[in-house]
Formats: structure tokens, sequence, C-alpha cells
């Protein structure tokens, strides 16, 4: 990481301490915040929050390692997640799921190589009456069936 | 967002915002308390403690900070209630949260909603702001003198476990979400050691209209343990999947013929950590004392593998199991593994009864109730559709 960009990213977090405040009680929208802008928290990102929090640098490491949401390594731009659970999956995720595959060649758990898609599964979307449903960042799509949701994809910029 | 013509007695009947409120602050603490006592209300996230009671120890607790905390981080597999309160009915669930902070003398409302609902976030804000130009919050609410009370919305992060009470306070507090000793309870230390209650976004829906109509009116719908009526998503195998609002004590063959779920052959009642239910058992009753559930109700026909169902069910705990203690930890990998075993093959009676031991020891051992009730769908499975799983054609080495 160039020093700059190290620079910068400090400034960014010191201005949302200044908005959530010091309290460990601000720990996790900061780092929804930090998340939804870089899609990932980096290690200079992690040890800058602790500093400023004043708590140790593992306690960071350790929330975004309990949240889903929350990861320490770089995804894709968009984050695609198909609905596993049972209702889902019974009206019809594996073909979507597979269709989603088909179409950008990657698995489950990849990311595509311009680092525009990653794709997950993740558990129940309270979509269950709609199935089956997928979540492209924070919108969701319900009734999904394969052509559907290649075209929900294909439209991702 | 725009209602859709939904039909109920209690929680779908007409409401207009801030109704609730202003009747509420004309009363006395302890009066809307008596009503809420009246009502018999109990808690709607599935586990059912009595809200006038949680209320009660929350208002006698010593503190001059207090929070009322509202559970939307509605996770349980097949229920999406929540979602529909919470984009179509909002007022209820606002009211019922500033009515709940009148009633505990608390400032400070928080409202968590779970990270795959993100989507709701500009819409909730702008609900409440919206309330606060009417001053249905912020200071001296519709007038009331010393009654000061603001909600503000924190974004949960995809973990199924946050909505166990105090997994949820540590969440908020900025740690893991790993459930917490009790005692403490929560009414006399909750976020950051204060009084906290946590209620279900429908309990604070029901608590809008017994504020208005009074506990008693309430307490005339559904039966006498369980009274008023219950918002019940259902989902799966059925022409009208929705939510729907029901009385307690719905025979679970009436639900099935409302909904059009024609040859259903088993109902999930509770989602993936209640109990499933065959055929020769739908005569039973939806309530606490018969057949209780948060709300998620999943229809599966006859064409469904049973063990299909377990499996996706495990696998979810595997996944959700936050791992703080032993019995969940490692007790849902075993219960996968089992089911596993039974998928291709190679399992014995023998150890599959070693399994549901295990499930028991899970129950009264785990810390909290992920682990508690996570083998309520193992041991329910495989005891109703053992003929399907070992001697049907649902099983390996069956016929």
């Amino acid at each position: 990481m160039l020093v700059l960009e190290k620079n910068a990213l400090t400034e960014e977090i010191e201005q949302l301490v200044e908005k959530y405040g010091r309290d460990r009680s601000a720990l996790l929208p900061i780092l929804q915040d930090i998340q939804r802008k870089h899609r990932y928290i980096s290690d200079f990102a992690q040890q800058e929050v602790a500093r400023m929090l004043d708590i140790h640098p593992v306690e960071v490491y350790s929330v975004i390692s309990f949240y889903a949401f929350l990861n320490t390594h770089p995804k894709g731009k968009n984050i695609v997640r198909l609905c596993q659970t049972i209702s889902c999956d019974f009206q019809g995720k594996s073909a979507v799921a597979k269709a989603i595959e088909r179409e950008l060649g990657i698995s489950f758990g990849e990311t595509t190589r311009d680092n525009k898609i990653t794709l997950e599964y993740a558990n129940c979307l309270g979509m269950c009456d709609q199935g089956p449903a997928l979540l492209v960042n924070d919108k969701v799509y319900s009734h999904l069936t394969p052509e559907k949701a290649v075209q929900i994809i294909s439209e991702i910029k | 967002m725009e209602k859709k013509n939904r039909k109920g007695t209690v929680i779908f009947s007409p409401y207009n915002r801030g109704e609730g409120i202003k009747k509420a602050i004309e009363k006395s603490r302890e009066d809307i308390l008596f009503e809420i006592r009246e009502s018999k209300l109990k808690g709607r996230g599935g586990a059912g403690f009595p809200t006038a009671t949680k209320w009660m120890l929350t208002a006698a607790a010593k503190s001059d900070v207090k929070y009322v905390v509202c559970n939307a981080d509605e996770g349980e597999p097949g229920t999406f209630k929540d979602r529909v309160l919470l984009l179509e009915y909002p007022e209820l669930v606002f009211d019922g949260m500033v009515i709940g902070g009148y009633i505990i003398g608390a400032a400070e409302g928080i409202l968590y909603l779970r990270g795959e609902y993100e989507y709701m976030l500009k819409s909730l804000e702008d609900y409440l702001e919206g309330m606060r130009k009417d001053n249905l919050l912020g200071k001296e609410i519709c007038g009331k003198k010393g009654f000061n009370f603001d909600i503000s919305i924190k974004l949960g992060a995809g973990a199924y476990v946050c909505g166990e009470e105090t997994a949820l306070i540590e969440s908020l507090e900025g740690h893991r979400g790993e459930a917490r000793n009790r005692p403490p309870f929560p009414v006399n230390q909750g976020f950051l050691h204060k009084p906290t209650t946590v209620n279900n976004v429908e309990t604070f829906a029901a608590v809008s209209h017994i504020s208005i109509k009074g506990g008693q009116w309430y307490a005339k719908h559904g039966t006498d343990k369980s009274s008023g009526s219950k918002l019940f998503s259902i989902s799966g195998d059925c022409e009208n999947p929705s939510v729907y609002e029901l009385p307690w004590g719905t025979k679970i063959s009436e639900m099935l013929e409302l909904v059009g779920a024609k040859n259903a052959k088993a109902v999930q009642v509770g989602g993936a950590s209640g109990i499933c239910l065959p055929k020769s058992q739908f005569n039973r009753t939806l309530a606490y004392e018969d057949a209780a559930t948060g709300g998620s109700i999943m229809i599966f026909n006859e064409n469904r593998k049973m063990l299909d169902v377990l499996k996706n069910f495990m696998e979810f705990f595997v996944e959700e199991s936050c791992g703080q203690c032993t019995p969940c930890r490692i007790g849902n990998t075993k219960l996968l593994e089992g089911v596993e075993m039974i998928e291709n093959g190679s399992y014995t009676f023998n150890y599959i009864n070693k399994l549901k031991d295990l499930g028991k020891t899970m129950q009264v051992a785990s810390k909290c109730g992920l682990g508690q009730s996570s083998p309520n769908s193992f041991i329910s499975i495989l005891e109703n559709f053992k003929d399907e799983i070992f001697n049907g054609n649902g099983g390996v080495h069956g016929k």
C-alpha cells in the first residue's frame, strides 16, 4: 500500500470515528462503512481502527471474522448472494445456481477475473414466499428463474 | 412502501400512526402496563416470555439510563413476517417501541436490523424522520412533559445467532455475537450494562394495538394460554405462500386448507429450529401450549425427500453456530455427519440412536437457544419420517 493511500485511509477512518464516536459500540458501524466503500477491511485499516478506538487489533480482527458480511480480503466489486435455505432450495435454487455459474464461469465462493462479481451463498434472506431469491449487494431479487437470474447478473456493472 | 390488502383481526386491523402513543401517554405508566398484562401478550420471537413481566422488571430496575431494543434480526429459515411489518406497517413497530420506552422509562430505542435487510434502511430512516417532525419522537413527545424518546437503527452483518437477545446486545456493543451467561438478565444488565428490554418486531406491533383497544379486547382472541393472534410466515408447497394473521389455536389442517396446500406430507413448525410434523399430527393446534412457533411454517409435499430437508437444516446450523460452546459447535457437525451417513448408506442404527442422545444432550447443555433447539429437527424428522428414510425409498438401502 502506498503511503499516500495509507494517509487517505487514516483520514477516512478518523472521520468515521468522529461520526460514530470512540466507544466500542461504534466498532461495527465503522467497519461496515469501510467494508461498504472498500469492499474489504485491510490489515492496515484494522490496525488504524484499533488504534483510534484504543483496543487490540486482534479484537477488530475477531469481530470481522465473526460476521459473514465483513471480510479481511478483497472481494469483487459486487457481491451476489443466492439464498440456499430450504424454501428457496425447493423452488429451484440449484438450477438458478448452475445457470449463474455457467454464465460467469466461476463457482460459488469465487470472484470473476475482472473483479466485478463475487458469488456466494447466503442463509435465509426472508424471501421464502417468493423464492428463489438473491441479493446483489443490498438489493433483493425474487421469483428467479435461471433465465431471469442470468439477466440480472448481466446487468451488473 | 405500498400496503397490500392484508386481512387480520388484530395486527392487520386498521391503525393510524401515533394513535397508540397518544392513548398510552394519557395514562400513567402503571395503567398502560396493566393493559399489557391483561392482554397476556407473550414474546412473538418464539420463546413466549410474557411481555408485561419483562417490561415490569425493566421498569423496576434501578438506573437512569435504560434501553428499548427491537429485535429485527429475523433469520430463522422460513420467517419473513418482520419484513412485511417493517415494509408495510412501520407505524405499528415504532409506535410500540415508543410505548415501551414510556413504560420502562427509557429515552433511547434501537432497532437492530439484520444485514440482509439493508435495502429497507433508507425507507425506515425516512419514516423515523417523519415521526420526529410530527413530535412522535424527540423531546416531550406529543407534549408529554418529561418524556423524551428517540429511535436509531443499527445494522447487523449476517449472523443468525444475533437473533438471540444477549448475542444481539453483544453485537450492538461491537463484539462478536456470542451469547452471554444468564443471570444477569438483560432486564437488569443489557446494552452497555444498563437495563434493556429486547422484544420482537411483532411484539411491539401488538402493543400498539393493545394501547388503543385494551388488554381485554386482545385477550379475547386466541386461546386461554396463547392470547391474541399471530403472524405466520407460510412458505413451501402451497398455492398462496405469504404472511397470514391467524388466531392462536388454529389447527394445522385448517391452515393448510387456507393456504391451498394439497397433498402436504409434512409441516415444519418453527423453522429449522422447530419440529417437523407428519400428516398424522395435522390435527394439532398452533399455540404456545401445543405446536409453538415464532411464525415460521414450511410445507413439504409428497415429492419432497425429508432427508434433504434435514440435511439443509443441519448445514444451516453448522454454518451459523457461533462456536463458543462445545455442545453446539461439535454437536451440530456430528449430527450433519450422521445425516450424510444415512444419505450414502454407511450408517448403523446403533450410531443414529447415539446421535439422537447427543441431540438431547445438546438441548440441555448448549449455552443459548441455537444449540438448545438445533437438534429438534434432527430428532423429529428421523422419528416422524423413519419409514421413509430408513425403510422406504427416501434412503439408500431402503426399498
